[in-house]
């Protein structure tokens, strides 16, 4: 699942920066997991820039099978707001 | 009559025409003769049964296990998709999409549009629930609507309701009127939260917050790893100022291993030397104590020495010579045939052969000898005469 793609990226580049400021690392180790930073980093870039805002509803047709639609604000009240 | 200290138990306000069941003691107030109702409870008539239903429907799925809290699920940091289970016509829905817009603008929303109140409400938030999990794609559901009374609330305490989320295996938030209002369904949520904005909050992070974590995140493993670099770097340069700088005393040292190897050899050599001249000089020493020529050299003055000798015994055998031909003459000169061989004669006793040197030494008659220088008399003294004036 792309979410946990993200959370799992993310988590990863934290950690990777965490292990290169603690500075005890050889420095092809360093460099190793800094290509590996720079990498997720534009990977995380990526997943949220290519994101486009979508809000969709879940209807049923006449047949009882479900569909997806475009959401417009304007659909039938059921219920009064409060 | 109410104490004020029931009163205030009371969720709701005493409205004049309120159905209302109420618990309490009988009494008589004396000093009046009036009977009282001292009460402890008053309910609003029927909700005293829905309470009571919600009670015992709570304590069974408590005691089932659903709402325990390690069948919790974790709620997604940064969901793609989320599953939005309400009215589409009440505040929930406008709430819930205003704040995830604004949070996360790039967010795709699912709304499985529901009753939320009457009759098949239920049943429709539970089907919608699983409608969202068979999808696949939904990475965490938002179910709830906005405020109302008990009864209006009511859908999310059915049961099947409650089973639904508990079933769902993309975790659900729930969010069911305001903080105060309490369903079965926010027991059994994965996290519930007070209000639909709420929710919405708990559910997505801040966009904006994510890229600037992510933007600083990138710019920190940059900043570090040039830092590393540097400092490798420096230790490069280091090491490569030691090389040379051990090349260069490497430089040094054999020089002076060379310098300390030349006047090795040359002390050996005076050494050598030295110890030559020495052994030599012993040599010499040696050979002047040669037995060999000490013994030619003493073989050689042995012929000197005897010509010496020889010569010094001529002249010693000359010396003697002449000195024994002095004394010789001397004793001759002494000698009584000398003075014999002058005239003189030695008389001599017989045969005692006492040399006379006085008469009166004799006897007439007596027998003596005579020495010439030449011969001897024998002769008998006739007279002898004293020779006084002589």
């Amino acid at each position: 699942m792309a979410a946990v793609k993200f959370e799992q990226a993310m988590a990863r580049l934290e950690a990777i920066v965490g292990e290169l400021e603690k500075s005890d690392l050889p420095l092809d180790e360093s460099l190793k997991i800094f290509e590996e930073g720079i990498r997720l980093s534009k990977n995380c870039l990526k997943i949220l820039e290519e994101a486009e805002h979508k809000v969709e509803v879940l209807v049923q047709d006449k047949n009882g099978k479900k569909r997806i639609h475009a959401y417009s604000p304007d659909d039938a009240a059921d219920e009064p707001s409060s | 009559m109410l104490f004020r200290s029931s009163a205030v138990r009371l969720r709701f306000a005493l409205q004049e025409g309120l159905q209302v069941i109420v618990r309490g003691r009988l009494t008589v107030y004396e000093p009046r003769g009036e009977y009282q109702i001292v009460l402890d409870m008053v309910e609003p008539k029927g909700i005293g049964a829905l309470q009571l239903a919600f009670e015992q429907l709570k304590e069974r799925l408590a005691t089932e296990g659903l709402f325990d809290q390690d069948r919790k699920k974790s709620i997604p940091a940064f969901p793609r998709t989320v599953g939005v289970v309400t009215s589409l016509t009440g505040a929930a829905i406008r709430d819930i999409l205003a704040v995830l817009r604004r949070r996360w603008p790039t967010l795709q929303i699912l709304i499985a549009p529901v009753q939320v109140q009457g009759e098949s409400a239920g049943r429709q938030i539970a089907e919608a629930l699983t409608a969202l999990n068979n999808l696949g794609s939904v990475d965490v559901i938002i179910v709830g609507r906005g405020g109302g009374s008990l009864e209006d609330l009511w859908s999310f305490n059915e049961e099947i309701v409650v089973r639904a989320i508990a079933a769902s295996h993309v975790p659900v938030v729930s969010a069911v009127g305001h903080e105060i209002d309490v369903t079965l369904a926010d027991f059994v949520a994965d996290l519930r939260a007070p209000t639909p904005s709420a929710a919405a909050e708990a559910v997505v992070p801040v966009l904006a917050e994510i890229v600037e974590r992510l933007r600083e995140l990138t710019v920190r493993l940059g900043q570090v790893m040039l830092r590393q670099c540097a400092f490798e770097r420096q230790r490069l340069d280091a090491g490569i100022r030691g090389v040379t700088d051990v090349r260069f005393r490497l430089q040094e040292a054999a020089q002076r291993t060379d310098d300390m190897v030349d006047r090795l050899r040359e002390m050996v050599q005076q050494l050598l030397a030295a110890g030559r001249e020495r052994v030599h000089g012993v040599q010499r020493n040696l050979s002047g104590l040669n037995p060999i020529l000490a013994i030619k050299q003493g073989l050689a003055t042995v012929p000197q020495l005897s010509k010496r000798l020889e010569g010094q015994m001529g002249v010693m055998l000359v010396q003697h010579r002449h000195r024994i031909h002095a004394t010789l003459a001397q004793l001759n000169t002494l000698s009584p045939l000398a003075i014999l061989g002058r005239g003189y004669s030695i008389l001599q006793t017989v045969p005692a052969g006492q040399i006379l040197h006085r008469a009166n030494d004799v006897r007439v008659g007596q027998e003596l000898e005579a020495q010439l220088a030449s011969g001897r008399l024998s002769c008998t003294v006739t007279q002898v005469f004293n020779d006084s004036s002589v």
